[in-house]
């Protein structure tokens, strides 16, 4: 590490590379790699072509800035793009998965997938309705399970909870969050087991299973959203003499109904794209059932699997049925998260802050 | 809850008159009760997903091994040992990828990229969280795998001497690096919105002492903010690796596996990981093979349980320390 010193050079902008250097590196060695792609791969390939050429750009670049400014602008240099590739990285995945669901998820996107069930569909045709109200109803009755549950938990924590109960609670939900979705299933098939008899399968299970799911993420989001409210606003309500239960209905939710709402939207899109639980506890099934209480209820996850793992003779279709429900349930998970979230910014408190 | 209970029986003299308590009104006491109690719920579903799958899992932990040979999957510990150790090597494997990318990621958003790009940044990372594992379940078997075979060939081919890449390469390429891919994909949103999180925590003056100093951005980042944030990286870690051992849907579409301990992991001979082989039978199962299989879901449930209390009790004790307050 000696410092070079030499007077007569400007010590800001001396052993500086310019600006644009690293974008030319990259693009150099980006077009090398492409020029040697036949010798290397026997044909131009995409993503052999990437690979090499950013090997190269790294090392080309760390070489010359070792050279020019010295080792530890160098290995700041080698960080910084080691870095802003990892982000890159994630992306080819993001985008590689998002493409192919379009594209082969397209071609059945069609009005026939969205009133036809599978009933007596053996190739060809069929649909996905039986599944779409099935996720509706197993959506629909755990949160009308959780959302209490998970909100007077989260009053209470924010609100009341002191001392080893409120530790606990706490604690207990975020263990519960990590609870896998599979086990959750188990714990719905082995209930029902023994309330009902075992082998019992119905909707209603489903959304016990989710529930246990989901209860955990809204607790999380809505105690963290009370304990937003500027403590203020509590103290004048009591300063009027206000009971603090009417404080906390008609004064801490409604500052906080934008969030706790968009949370409750947020946690149903986290559970809505469950398969596991639901094929466990809610089962399979080619037709419509309208009775969450009794027998399978088939659901958009688990439709997506089944098409995928159960196929008849002629696969294509099985295949194009399966990317159809996959981009399905892609554009209603996002769909659920873009009005979450739209409904968080909009319609957010003022907090004191 | 209520603080009446918590008066010691101490005898005081009787001239002290009872302390004024506040009137509690109805609504007050309905109100508390019910939020109290539904938090005391939580505890009791805990608890029931656990009875409930103890009480299940019984019958499959006390039958004689002949029962379990001949109308189950076979005697209990050894049946599940490969499961429970696929499930721990994929899941290896998957943090083994995921990690470096998810702190690159974390530091990128937080340190690296401009102010104002850094939230939307955030929003693209969280959306692979959108993603349902299905959907990338259906991803890594029919674009990835493929995509990924002769990749695989290549190592195989001259980096086979590795007893890692050894053994035939798969031809299908869902082999257990896959599943991990997938898997490190997953857990990779995970993962980065906590160390996001921890990173963003570091005191500005510590970062701002470090480049008064002469350090380059790398520099500053190893020397303020990556110790600082140590403990809350492991347990950001630890939660993904909690997600990743529970991890079903994917790894059972993914995965082509079997009843083995194999430490390959190019060919298609692969350990079948604990979840992914339950959702694959459990259609089919019956009997006493329900009943095993609930068996595996309470070890899969135990073993991601304390994974999971680790992580949080060292978040919590790192909370208490942390300078944010």
């Amino acid at each position: 590490m000696s410092i070079q010193t030499s007077p007569a050079v400007n010590h800001l902008t001396a052993n500086q590379l310019p600006r644009w250097t690293p974008w030319a590196v990259l693009g150099g060695c980006l077009l090398v790699a492409a020029a040697l792609s036949g010798p290397m791969f026997g044909g131009f390939n995409l993503a052999g072509v990437a690979f090499v050429g950013v090997l190269a750009f790294l090392v080309v670049m760390h070489v010359l800035a070792t050279v020019v400014e010295g080792r530890r602008k160098a290995t700041d240099r080698l960080l910084t793009h080691l870095v802003a590739g990892a982000f890159c990285l994630a992306l080819i995945p993001l985008v590689s998965l998002l493409f192919e669901t379009l594209a082969k998820g397209l071609p059945r996107f069609d009005v026939r997938f969205f009133t036809y069930s599978m009933r007596n569909v053996v190739s060809d045709g069929g649909g996905a309705i039986h599944a779409l109200y099935g996720t509706l109803y197993v959506a629909g009755f755990a949160s009308v399970v959780s959302i209490p549950i998970g909100l007077m938990t989260a009053i209470y924590l924010a609100e009341y909870g002191r001392g080893p109960l409120a530790k606990a609670i706490t604690f207990f939900v975020d263990v519960m969050t990590g609870i896998p979705s599979i086990v959750a299933g188990l714990f719905a098939y082995a209930l029902m087991s023994v309330l009902f008899g075992p082998g019992t399968i119905m909707g209603f299970s489903g959304s016990i299973a989710l529930s246990v799911l989901m209860i955990p993420v809204i607790v999380r989001s809505v105690e963290e959203l009370l304990r937003l409210v500027p403590n203020e606003l509590r103290e004048a309500a009591y300063a009027l003499g206000v009971p603090k239960w009417r404080t906390i209905v008609q004064v801490v939710l409604p500052t906080a109904i934008s969030g706790i709402v968009s949370g409750i939207i947020l946690s149903i899109a986290r559970i809505i794209g469950e398969t596991a639980p639901l094929m466990i506890a809610a089962g399979f099934t080619a037709s419509l059932n309208n009775n969450p209480f009794a027998n399978p209820m088939m659901t958009l996850p688990v439709f997506v699997y089944d098409q995928y793992a159960y196929p008849g003779v002629e696969r294509e279709f099985f295949d194009q049925r399966a990317w159809t429900g996959a981009l399905t349930l892609i554009l209603l998970v996002m769909l659920l998260n873009l009005i979450g979230r739209l409904i968080a910014s909009r319609f957010a408190p003022k907090t004191g802050r | 809850m209520t603080d009446t209970t918590t008066a010691p029986p101490v005898a005081t003299g009787p001239t002290v008159p009872p302390p004024q308590r506040p009137k509690r009104r109805l609504g007050d006491v309905i109100f508390s009760r019910l939020s109290s109690g539904s938090g005391f719920l939580i505890l009791i579903i805990l608890a029931a997903v656990a009875a409930f799958l103890l009480v299940q899992a019984f019958p499959a932990l006390v039958s004689s091994p002949e029962v379990l040979k001949t109308k189950g999957y076979g005697e209990f510990w050894s049946w599940v040992l490969p499961f429970a150790f696929g499930t721990v090597w994929s899941s290896l494997w998957a943090l083994i990828l995921a990690v470096p990318v998810s702190i690159g990621i974390a530091l990128f958003i937080t340190h690296y990229a401009p102010r104002r790009l850094a939230r939307t940044l955030g929003y693209i990372i969280d959306l692979l969280a959108a993603v349902p594992s299905v959907v990338f379940g259906l991803w890594g078997t029919m674009t990835l795998a493929p995509a990924t075979q002769p990749v695989y060939q290549w190592l195989n081919t001259y980096l086979g001497f590795i007893p890692l890449f050894g053994g035939e390469a798969s031809g299908t390429g869902r082999t257990l690096l896959t599943a991990a891919i997938v898997l490190a994909v997953m857990i990779l949103p995970i993962i980065t919105s906590l160390c996001r999180e921890v990173f963003l925590q570091t005191p500005r003056l510590h970062e701002e002492a470090a480049l008064a100093l002469g350090a380059t951005r790398w520099e500053t980042i190893k020397l303020a903010v990556l110790p600082y944030g140590r403990a809350g990286t492991v347990a950001a870690v630890m939660l993904g690796l909690g997600r990743a051992l529970g991890e079903t849907m994917a790894v059972a579409m993914v995965l082509s596996g079997n009843q083995v301990i194999n430490f390959r992991l190019l060919t298609s001979d692969n350990p079948n990981t604990v979840a992914a082989m339950i959702a694959q039978n459990f259609p089919e199962a019956s009997g006493i093979r329900i009943n095993e299989l609930i068996a595996a879901g309470l070890v899969l449930f135990v073993i991601t349980l304390i994974i999971n209390s680790i992580a949080r009790l060292i978040i919590s004790r790192y909370s208490e320390f942390s300078g944010a307050n």
